[in-house]
């Protein structure tokens, strides 16, 4: 009996001292797990708070051998990455304006017709072009419009891929923020002999603004800093370019230019900084519209 | 009257152009996949001979395959206790709290972090320390770029995984409790087994995110074009190859290139595919 007894208590002895055991491993693997976070903003700020100036916004990036120059002379690099600045503005304000339209008419096409084959067809497409690498948008993009209309590579090919990338999530957040919205408004304005354009305009768009916009920013801060679809669309320019039949420069692809130029190395931290400076920024604001509105 | 048939007619139209889209790109990449298979047949997916020097060219995909799945595979284990942790510290642990937000937060950033950064930080600081361990190939190669690869792919698994973890009914869990388990029994034989498929479906999904991705494993890989033989050795995967090769490419490597994006196309297609039905047949 006693010894019965005895083993009870230390076999809760040994299974406390599991639970703990798990707990701390659980606490310890999170904080591994957000320690690249930490540690890769820590590293774009320590080395590249210095580059960071007004010319670096204004200016287009020097030629190899000026870098050369300010190199060995322990000079600062002169020079920003105008160009890629306005390219990446460029072609995600044109990426947008295709993505947008589309993609929140499908989401308010998919909210209006639940259960329709047509509608489950779309919701799972979109789905799987959600899930496409945006190497293999780059090579779509290069084959719908750089070979057969701008005749080589331009922003407007960068922007395709992109937009197709923005799409399925504007889609999706779409539909999921309409679902939200009481039944009844709707209804309210449908009674009232309200044309359904209208219903959609006034009142469908409007009470699901800011869960629109929230999706919206997301998708932006996605593509902001894609890389491998520009460098098969846009392939990357030494100046500001506006023309969007034209080869364009982005932040992306100046860091990957820098990256493989041994004089210019020392940009990519100061150009990652800024990148990644937008993206959190655009991520940030997504959310606290999303809480906001909660 | 009028009107509301335009206004449907739109929604309908917009749809429809999803559709038309996915198809172009389905047809586009067999269309520019055919030469390549006219050429090699099926030898293109099973050789592993990639020679684009003229008059003896070659191209057979499998090193790619081979470097894509291992990679993706090794990331997946790698990012596994990691991401499972995390979901378990939101989504039990500290279920509601300040805490269990800023963690959420800070993983869902790590979505938000560009492939390219992450290849800078793989190459500038995660290989000297690897190569200080003693790893071969100044640094590069499967291992390092999976665990780049994992670290990006934590907040796809992680966030569903967590939402699925916390809808898990407090009944059964108070059931458990009142039965004397601990904090810890209550996760592995109540929690887990209950949000399954849930956790499953998010490291499916995850996977499929690290088969794709393109820059960051470009940069760290290595890109040698030969099937790895261990796990330390250098490699190149579907999409990095495509990256790097696109550049000096035309004819009948350009065709080759399109088929690994169709195969790439075809790949994280099912396995996404994979992941949503899961999803789906759980609500």
């Amino acid at each position: 009996m006693s010894s019965s007894a005895n083993l009870m208590v230390d076999n809760l002895g040994r299974r406390t001292l599991k639970d703990k055991f798990y707990k701390v491993l659980v606490v310890v693997l999170s904080i591994v797990t957000i320690s690249p976070i930490v540690l890769i903003i820590y590293e774009l700020i320590v080395k590249g708070y210095r580059q960071i100036s007004f010319d670096f916004i204004l200016k287009t990036p020097p030629d190899t051998f000026e870098a050369m120059t300010a190199l060995s002379s322990g000079e600062l690099i002169p020079g920003g990455i105008a160009n890629g600045l306005t390219g990446t503005l460029l072609m995600v304000v044109l990426a947008s304006v295709i993505a947008i339209p589309v993609g929140v008419i499908t989401g308010i096409y998919l909210y209006e017709n639940p259960g329709k084959f047509l509608a489950n067809l779309t919701r799972n497409v979109s789905d799987v072009l959600q899930g496409v690498p945006s190497i293999v948008l780059g090579l779509i993009a290069y084959m719908w419009i750089v070979k057969p209309i701008t005749n080589g590579f331009s922003a407007l090919a960068g922007s395709v891929s992109l937009s197709i990338m923005m799409l399925p999530m504007i889609v999706r957040s779409t539909e999921e923020t309409l679902k939200m919205i009481p039944q009844t408004i709707k209804e309210a304005a449908l009674a009232l002999g309200v044309p359904y354009y209208k219903v959609i305009l006034r009142v469908l768009i409007p009470t699901s603004f800011s869960g629109l916009l929230t999706g919206i920013l997301l998708g932006i801060s996605r593509v902001l800093g894609e890389t491998a679809p520009l460098m098969l669309t846009a392939l990357g320019s030494t100046m500001i370019n506006l023309d969007i039949t034209k080869p364009t420069s982005a932040v992306p692809l100046l860091i990957w230019e820098f990256y493989n130029d041994p004089n210019m190395v020392d940009l990519i931290w100061s150009s990652s900084l800024l990148l990644m400076a937008m993206v959190l920024a655009l991520n940030l604001i997504s959310k606290r519209i999303a809480a906001r509105t909660k | 009257m009028n009107s509301d048939k335009i206004t449907k007619g739109v929604l309908l139209l917009s749809s429809l152009l999803i559709l038309f889209v996915a198809g172009g790109m389905m047809y586009s990449l067999v269309e520019g996949a055919i030469p390549a298979f006219k050429s090699f047949g099926l030898k293109f997916v099973f050789s592993n001979n990639w020679n684009p020097t003229e008059g003896k060219e070659n191209y057979g995909a499998l090193p790619f395959i081979s470097g894509t799945i291992i990679t993706a595979v090794a990331a997946l284990l790698i990012s596994l206790p990691l991401s499972f942790s995390a979901s378990l510290f939101i989504g039990e642990y500290y279920r509601g709290t300040k805490l269990a937000k800023v963690l959420g937060t800070m993983v869902d950033l790590l979505a938000g972090i560009p492939s390219i950064v992450y290849g800078l930080w793989g190459f500038y600081v995660l290989r000297p320390l690897l190569i200080d361990l003693g790893l071969p190939n100044q640094g590069f190669g499967v291992f390092t770029a999976s665990v780049i690869l994992a670290i990006m792919i934590i907040p796809y698994a992680t966030s569903l995984s967590n939402e699925i973890i916390a809808m898990v009914p407090n009944e059964l869990k108070e059931a458990a409790y009142s039965l004397g388990a601990t904090k810890s029994e209550v996760i592995f034989n109540v929690v887990v087994p209950s949000a399954r498929s849930g956790i499953v479906a998010g490291y499916i999904l995850s996977f499929g995110r690290a088969l794709g991705e393109t820059m960051a494993v470009t940069m760290l890989i290595g890109n040698s074009n030969v099937i790895p033989d261990s796990f330390f050795s250098t490699g190149n995967t579907m999409a990095s190859v495509i990256a790097n090769q696109f550049g000096e490419a035309e004819g009948l490597k350009l065709s080759a290139l399109i088929a690994i994006g169709l195969l790439l196309f075809l790949i994280t297609g099912i396995i996404n595919a994979i992941g949503k039905f899961i999803i789906k047949k759980m609500a």
